[in-house]
């Protein structure tokens, strides 16, 4: 029997980034020693707007919701976020 | 206790919710935002906020924990609100109940601008002419980096 959530981690979209992006939510393979830069460096390689994922525009990074750099690792099940500088209060 | 919340909020109610925090209150400090015309575009008619479910709460909380442990503190209270909110509608209530004032004032203040450098909301400025996302202002991040 296969769980298939438990070989992918979720990746979600906020704010300017998913409506760019036109995409809230995806997932991807969780390929082991996988990296949330290496998830961007990946999705960046689509082109069109998913380019600004490694462009000038600071791209900020949650693991599981907990800020995190572009070096923090990604196993199966987590969930990563990325979105632009936050700019609420 | 942190809420966020599209509903609107009585600052006045909040308030004297505070003023109840025990015979050792001496001084409640509140803040509340609102939404202005002028932000990053004139003419601003409303604002959309979104946040992150979850992580977003944590973060308050995190930020509120940090106060805890610098200052002297009996209560605090923060409301965030979500959604589409119209010119001149509350955004934020922050408030905090302490012994003394300079407790009250720093950790209110404190909350605040931690948690528009490092909370996960997003403002969407609406205009007549058009929407337009908020960006983070190098103000507000030298303002907080001022309580390191």
């Amino acid at each position: 029997m296969t769980d298939t959530t438990s070989d992918t981690v979720s990746v979600r979209f906020f704010a300017r980034l998913r409506e760019e992006l036109g995409t809230e939510e995806l997932t991807m393979a969780a390929e082991p020693g996988l990296t949330a830069g290496a998830v961007l460096e990946q999705l960046a390689g689509r082109g069109g707007p998913w380019a600004q994922l490694n462009g000038d525009q600071p791209v900020m990074i949650a693991v599981n919701q907990t800020m995190a750099k572009a070096g923090a690792t990604v196993k199966a099940g987590d969930e990563l976020a990325f979105f632009p500088p936050v700019t609420g209060g | 206790m942190i809420s966020i919340q599209q509903a609107d909020f009585d600052a006045g109610a909040e308030y004297q919710a505070l003023r109840q925090s025990g015979p050792e209150a001496g001084a409640v400090a509140t803040f509340t935002g609102l939404v202005r015309a002028s932000g990053d575009q004139h003419g601003v008619t409303g604002l959309f906020l979104e946040h992150y479910p979850g992580m977003t709460e944590a973060v308050i909380e995190q930020l509120v924990n940090q106060a805890e442990e610098r200052w002297s503190i009996l209560a605090a209270r923060v409301i965030h609100r979500v959604g589409y909110l119209p010119l001149q509608e509350q955004i934020v209530f922050v408030g905090v109940a302490s012994g003394h004032r300079a407790d009250a004032f720093a950790a209110c203040e404190f909350i605040m601008d931690a948690l528009k450098t490092s909370a996960p909301f997003w403002k969407k400025e609406i205009t007549r002419e058009g929407e337009h996302w908020v960006e983070q202002k190098a103000s507000d991040i030298e303002r907080s980096e001022t309580w390191d």
